[in-house]
């Protein structure tokens, strides 16, 4: 009895966790509807012979939140942590149109009425991913960790043999011929970057509430991904590299002051290229969905057309569902593309005198 | 009107907020990346990687033995046949030696007899020879003392005379047929 109760719990931590997180987020909501859904049906019925207008739904999913929709009733508050010179440390629990210490929250945002910078550390709906990303794949990896010690010499099974394959495709594909014979010291910044990209990725296409969050086509998010490539890259290059970027080895030297402006300018625009590749194509495949069901609203002339709406569905449905079939794909390939290319870059910067093979050119 | 680019630049108040990046969720990432780097990489892909490449070493090492069993086992079948060819030789070696001997000492055999008989046969031609030559010399003997005897009593009787003696004697002796 005690073997079962204790397997069940080890086997789905995932399920588990994942409904006390839920349930937490949700208790206040209880609360909150009651003041928050008046406000919310009286706006949106408001504009009713008005023309749909797309542009600020897309732009409200796309972007950063300090609430979570869930329904289009109620959303999930997220607790705020904020700081500026003139109020100092401010924490209270996100609710549209509510006023603290001279911030203002309005449309999932905050905003501070005397337009003076403040600092925000708040749990937004990214953060919020962010953190739950982390904490799935810190589950799925020390449970498949330890599936290694418990199921040594068989054969993987379970989560184990989920994980492998693509772990072995990162190892072997990526990080081996792209980073060269010193890559094992690079392998948890790699598998990091995968996974948690690939985690995001995932997460970003659910629909629904602990999803949805549009993380990697987030500025911020990839433009930390690329700092820390930048660092990953130049930290570990070789006097080889340096000097393959600032004086050029067997050119004339007009060529290598050319060459230097040239290589100086590629170590910035190798990081600054992974950090749009991965916004941009995280975001666009968030507009085309949201654009495509969009359509359905514009078809249904916002809900004044019932057939108009039919009509929207039958073309928005089969349509969504296959770029989200694609962006499935996109979320895999993405995440390969960025690891890929930051292993090879730790390559090029690792490449020793010895091994280059346009010494003498 | 609204392109793509418009649309992503003009959210909201700030026209450029898709496109800037936000502190504190940046602070927030980089807390979580590093954390996540340095927690998975202790926990998570140490382990599995040291896993995978200890049984990928059991895997390799597991085959190089297969080989080596089998090149091993492939000699062992060699040496057996060599052994087994070896053997046959021998034993053919030693029939055709055995058979060697056996007619080597049928022959010698045979050419012991055959001397031994002609040995026999040319003594028992010598002792006839001799045998001959005595009962020749013993007929001789006793034929000449019965003519002696013939003779005396011939002599006896009928020579009176010398002359009649001598040319009967000669006679007799001329009618004697030794042989």
């Amino acid at each position: 009895m005690h073997r079962v109760k204790t397997s069940y719990t080890v086997r789905y931590p995932k399920y588990i966790l994942f409904l006390l997180v839920c349930m937490t987020l949700l208790a206040p909501l209880a609360s909150l509807r009651a003041e928050g859904g008046e406000a919310k049906t009286e706006e949106t019925a408001a504009p009713k012979d008005e023309k749909f207008n797309p542009k600020p739904m897309i732009m409200h999913h796309i972007a950063d939140s300090h609430e979570f929709d869930v329904l289009d009733q109620f959303a999930v508050p997220l607790p705020c942590f904020l700081w500026s010179s003139a109020t100092g440390v401010t924490t209270f629990l996100y609710h549209d149109g509510k006023e603290v210490n001279g911030y203002t929250c309005e449309h999932g945002g905050i905003e501070r009425k005397d337009e003076t910078f403040f600092l925000d550390l708040s749990i937004t709906k990214n953060v919020f991913t962010m953190l739950l990303a982390a904490i799935i794949m810190i589950i799925v990896f020390t449970s498949v960790a330890k599936a290694y010690k418990t199921n040594k010499g068989k054969a993987p099974k379970g989560t184990q043999s989920v994980i492998e394959p693509l772990f072995v495709f990162i190892r072997d594909e990526v990080a081996k011929p792209g980073i060269g014979p010193k890559y094992e010291k690079y392998m948890p910044y790699i598998m990091t970057i995968f996974f948690f990209i690939l985690t995001l990725n995932l997460l970003g296409l659910m629909p629904v509430f602990p999803g949805g969050a549009n993380v990697t086509g987030n500025i911020s998010f990839t433009c930390v991904l690329a700092f820390v490539a930048f660092l990953a890259i130049n930290v570990s290059g070789t006097k080889h590299y340096w000097s393959h970027i600032f004086w050029m080895p067997g050119v004339a030297w007009p060529m290598k002051i050319f060459l230097a402006i040239i290589e100086v300018i590629g170590v910035f625009t190798k990081p600054v290229a992974l950090m749009i590749r991965l916004f941009a194509n995280m975001i666009a495949g968030h507009i085309i969905v949201l654009s495509l069901i969009c359509l359905i609203f514009i078809f249904g002339k916002a809900g004044q057309s019932m057939a108009g709406s039919g009509l929207g569905a039958a073309v928005a449905v089969p349509f969504t569902l296959f770029i989200s079939c694609i962006e499935v794909l996109v979320a895999f390939i993405q995440a390969f593309i960025f690891a890929m290319l930051t292993s090879v870059f730790i390559g090029m910067a690792l490449e020793d005198h010895s091994e280059g093979h346009h010494t003498t050119d | 009107m609204n392109t793509f680019l418009t649309v992503m630049l003009e959210a909201g108040d700030n026209p450029f907020s898709l496109v800037t990046p936000n502190p504190g969720l940046s602070i927030w990432a980089l807390i979580i990346f590093v954390i996540l780097i340095v927690v998975l990489g202790k926990f998570g892909f140490k382990p599995i990687a040291s896993a995978l490449k200890e049984r990928e070493q059991n895997i390799a090492d597991s085959l190089a033995q297969a080989e080596k069993a089998r090149a091993e086992m492939a000699l062992l079948t060699a040496k057996n046949e060599e052994l087994l060819n070896q053997a046959k030789e021998e034993r053919n070696k030693i029939l055709s030696e055995a058979r060697d001997a056996a007619e080597k000492i049928k022959a010698d055999l045979v050419e012991k007899a055959h001397a031994e008989s002609v040995k026999k046969m040319s003594d028992a031609f010598r002792e006839i020879d001799t045998q001959k030559k005595a009962a020749i010399v013993e007929i001789k003997n006793v034929v000449g003392q019965m003519a002696l005897q013939i003779a005396e009593k011939v002599v006896r009787k009928e020579l009176q005379s010398d002359a009649a003696q001598k040319e009967f004697v000669d006679k007799l002796v001329k009618e004697t047929n030794l042989n």
